[in-house]
């Protein structure tokens, strides 16, 4: 397809046939894309559909094997991140690249020529922050800031450098809807100064409230390039995946029967300086029930998964209780022959180890459980290679887990692919209680729905499931019940169908307005963070 | 023109089993290099400094007896490294295992029993477990690091031995030299074959090298050793507490070099003395890697480094050149495996300055 812009103003950024091998694998094969001056142009495609290829290609992180790219008509090459940036283009990576230990006028200063003298670049930084709606204090420690206005330093940095084109990658998947809103006034200022964004995506709805023109990625080839506003959410994921996503089927779940997992005010102080400390946390869930955990990321989640998986146990040994049982101190092995199961939300050296095989990887989580099956020669604990394999298979095809070879590194999936057999691993032994940590986090689309199906099918069967999750559209699809973790505090679990957006958006941003005791505590939170 | 290390897209299968042998060879040339430089016909000196000791059966027998504790030391240290703890004491723990599996002998020399030599045997081990043990606590407790810790504990263990064969323990006939008495023949370890004196050290060393091998490939300990090494995370999701890996590697390698000790005490120089090793414990460090860290790979690293020794003996007798450069041969190694190993994740690409300038225009 030709873009209008093509005969009329000549584009900011034209590339032409680019591809990038790696071996025999195109992660990218014959790209053309044309962003045009002053425009929001939106990049889609599923995960591993070569969108980060593409994007470290034009930044300079990579180099392209073939084609061309050409800036403002002319053709360049671009060698490293710091000649892209001379050239006029800047980069918000997805993972901020900060030291929480410095302020945040240090580390944009290390970003920048080092002759710059700081409180210089301070004075910068807070006008351009004054400019664009993003308000940052330069003195401030980036430990101490949330992740939205750690992305707003990333972005200011990104500024700084005065780029014709920004590319944002990922921008709103960490981000309440309330500071998505602000980015996107931002971003709006941009385009009316002339610049262009490039913005990474696979939220339907963002793309078609800001972009002007997305070109939409599958398996390293462009599909197509349209007007976002002129389609709808299902034709372009169709372009975006091939072929009609299956929709999510939750029929009535049923009465919810007995309580499986019962957690009662559970406090943990943070491990490390930078951790985020659990205040009082309770929360029960029954047989049948989804509870989903909704809150910005870096609030507590990761540290109430720990306490939830017995990782790291609690010292009040009846806080929690598996199925009646207490388990405080119980390690996660003890908890998982309880019939609990586990999904962290890092898969590369949390939930997998990169380097080992699949089957190895099966093992890691279920060694324990399953000794019976898998281990023998008793005291020696000999693995029993064959029948991991076979279960490994087994949960491949279940899960339509697709991988090179039999029984390939987990290292070498896909990202959805590899959290289809994580969560396999799980569903394969029927857990009682299941407790996931972002199901779906840089997941594509027809895995994201596969594996939200699998939830409340578990569910459906009699199992209590907690998720935890960022993603507000996962939460409305499988959630019987809903609860908002803010700065370690945990609200009320409030039934689906009674929270709107907003409601959420603002228990999100610390807001809690339930009942007695949790607003008082609320308000002084508050009153907490201004006086920092 | 730069040169530049671009990292593979998966690790190469080739790579990582030519790298010794690259090693090898890039080692022998540098060696030859140097032999040149110091006015010495190169290929001459190789000669007898590596094939000359293969067609002896005498030198055959001290390749096994150098062998022997290399291997001993260094599966034990490969299993550690895996675990991704760094034991760099295994020097000291050799030494310790050396002493505490030489108190029987030295003081109870009138208890002749057939008892004796296993309770050596496991005095030793558990010298060098429980002194291994000591950067184990450290490390669990205080966080310290266990490379400086037992390096440190290295001169500690050497300088004790040394106070104890000058003072308490030495041999009050043997006219003032620093050593002990000469142990009683139920001390001494048995030797394999009547042509020589390689003793039953060799023996342990094939048996550990082929059990860890087995524990490393078949059984559940195995795994928690490489998951933990990988992933102390992902560890602990599995269940594995990384504490306990870290008492276990450590002990695992101290055992088996205190092991090395009083077996090399006991079976090659029959008393103690203030020098008891040439360095075994760390020349250990590159037969494991130049095993690749699999006990098999161990076995034929252990007796590569053990020519090493030999040809070093040899080239002072024979050519006169210091028995110092079997120490370069180590270093020349160990440098070359760990740099050859680079080219397993990473390809060396040659980057032409032309195209750095087309690019900024």
């Amino acid at each position: 397809m030709v873009s209008s812009q093509d005969q009329g103003e000549p584009s900011l950024l034209s590339v032409r046939g680019l591809t990038k091998l790696f071996g025999t694998f195109a992660a990218c094969d014959g790209i053309d894309l044309d962003i045009a001056p002053g425009e929001i142009h939106a990049l889609l495609g599923e995960n591993g559909a070569g969108k980060s290829t593409l994007v470290k290609m034009l930044f300079g992180v990579l180099q392209p094997t073939a084609g061309q790219i050409l800036w403002q008509g002319q053709p360049v090459s671009i060698a490293s991140p710091g000649q892209a940036r001379s050239l006029g283009i800047g980069m918000v990576f997805q993972h901020f690249s900060l030291f929480e230990a410095l302020t945040v006028g240090e580390n944009i200063a290390l970003s920048l020529d080092p002759k710059i003298s700081l409180s210089r670049i301070s004075d910068e930084a807070a006008s351009l922050s004054k400019t664009y709606g993003l308000p940052l204090d330069p003195k401030m420690h980036v430990a101490d800031l949330s992740v939205g206005e750690r992305q707003r330093i990333e972005i200011v940095r990104a500024l700084l450098q005065n780029p014709k084109l920004i590319i944002l990658d990922e921008p709103t998947s960490v981000l309440t809807p309330q500071e998505a809103d602000r980015l996107f006034e931002t971003l709006f200022k941009l385009k009316a100064e002339g610049r262009s964004v490039l913005y990474i995506s696979h939220r339907l709805d963002e793309v078609q409230r800001i972009c002007d023109r997305a070109t939409v990625l599958r398996h390293g080839k462009v599909t197509g390039v349209c007007d976002p506003r002129q389609e709808t959410p299902a034709s372009l994921a169709r372009m975006m995946v091939g072929s009609d996503v299956a929709a999510v089927h939750r029929e009535d779940l049923g009465t919810p029967g007995e309580v499986l997992l019962d957690v009662r005010s559970i406090s943990f102080a943070p491990r490390t300086p930078f951790a985020v400390s659990l205040k009082n946390v309770s929360l029960n869930v029954r047989a049948g029930e989804v509870l989903a955990i909704a809150g910005v990321a870096g609030n507590g989640q990761g540290e109430l998964f720990d306490v939830l998986s017995g990782e790291y146990p609690v010292a009040d040994h009846d806080a929690i209780k598996i199925r009646g049982t207490s388990v405080g101190h119980t390690r996660i092995n003890g908890r998982r022959l309880l019939g609990a199961g586990f999904v962290p939300e890092e898969r590369h050296g949390h939930a997998a180890v990169a380097q080992m095989p699949l089957s190895d990887n099966l093992l890691l989580a279920r060694a324990h459980s399953d000794r019976k099956a898998f281990l023998s020669g008793g005291f020696a604990k000999v693995i029993r290679h064959g029948a991991v394999r076979n279960a490994a298979a087994r949960i491949c095809q279940a899960m339509d887990v697709r991988k090179s070879g039999d029984d390939p590194a987990a290292g070498s999936l896909s990202g959805g692919n590899l959290q289809k057999f994580i969560v396999g691993r799980e569903l394969d032994r029927q857990p009682a209680v299941l407790i996931v940590n972002q199901p779906t986090w840089g997941v594509d689309a027809g895995a994201a729905s596969r594996i939200r199906q699998a939830l409340i099918d578990l569910a459906k069967s009699g199992s209590a499931v907690v998720v935890i999750s960022q993603d507000l559209d996962e939460i409305f699809e499988v959630a019987t019940s809903i609860a908002v973790i803010s700065e370690g505090k945990l609200s009320d679990a409030y039934p689906a169908g009674t929270l709107s957006l907003e409601r959420i958006g603002l228990l999100m941003g610390g807001i809690h307005d339930s009942t007695q005791n949790t607003s008082h505590e609320a308000s002084k939170a508050g009153e907490a963070a201004h006086a920092h | 023109m730069r040169i530049e290390l671009e990292r593979r897209a998966r690790a190469s299968t080739a790579f990582a089993a030519i790298s010794p042998l690259l090693a090898l060879v890039l080692t022998l040339f540098f060696g030859g290099l140097m032999f040149w430089l110091m006015g010495k016909d190169p290929v001459a000196t190789l000669h007898t400094f590596f094939i000359e000791p293969l067609f002896d059966v005498w030198s055959l027998h001290e390749l096994v007896i150098k062998a022997a504790p290399l291997i001993l030391i260094a599966v034990g240290l490969a299993i550690c490294f895996r675990s991704n703890n760094w034991n760099i004491g295994a020097e000291g723990q050799f030494t310790m295992g050396a002493i505490t599996g030489s108190i029987l002998p030295v003081l109870m020399p009138e208890w002749h029993s057939p008892l004796l030599l296993p309770a050596m045997l496991i005095m030793g081990i558990l010298g060098g477990a429980l002194y291994a043990g000591v950067p184990a606590l450290l490390k669990t407790r205080f966080n310290t690091n266990e490379i400086l810790t037992s390096l440190m504990l290295v001169y500690i263990a050497q300088l004790f031995l040394d106070w104890l064969v000058r003072g308490p323990w030495r041999d009050p006939q043997g006219y003032n030299f620093p050593k002990t008495i000469s142990f009683a023949p139920e001390a001494i370890l048995p030797e394999l074959l009547d042509s020589g004196r390689a003793h039953w050290a060799a023996v342990f060393a094939i048996v550990a090298a082929v059990a860890l091998w087995f524990m490393m490939r078949f059984m559940l300990k195995g795994f928690e050793v490489s998951v933990l090494g990988q992933a102390e995370r992902a560890g602990r999701f599995a269940g594995f507490s990384s504490k306990k890996m870290v008492w276990f590697a450590l002990m695992l390698s101290g055992g088996l070099a205190g092991l090395a000790g009083i077996s090399e005490v006991s079976g090659s120089i029959g008393h103690l003395q203030p020098s008891i090793s040439p360095g075994y414990g760390f020349t250990a460090i590159i037969v494991a890697f130049l095993g690749r860290l699999n006990p098999i790979g161990i076995i034929a690293s252990g007796l590569v480094l053990a020519l090493t020794y030999l040809g070093g003996e040899a080239a002072q007798l024979s050519i006169g050149i210091s028995d110092k450069v079997s120490r370069v041969f180590q270093g020349l190694l160990l440098f070359f495996v760990l740099s050859c190993d680079t080219l397993i994740l990473y390809r060396i690409r040659l980057v032409f300055s032309g195209n750095k300038t087309e690019a900024g225009a």
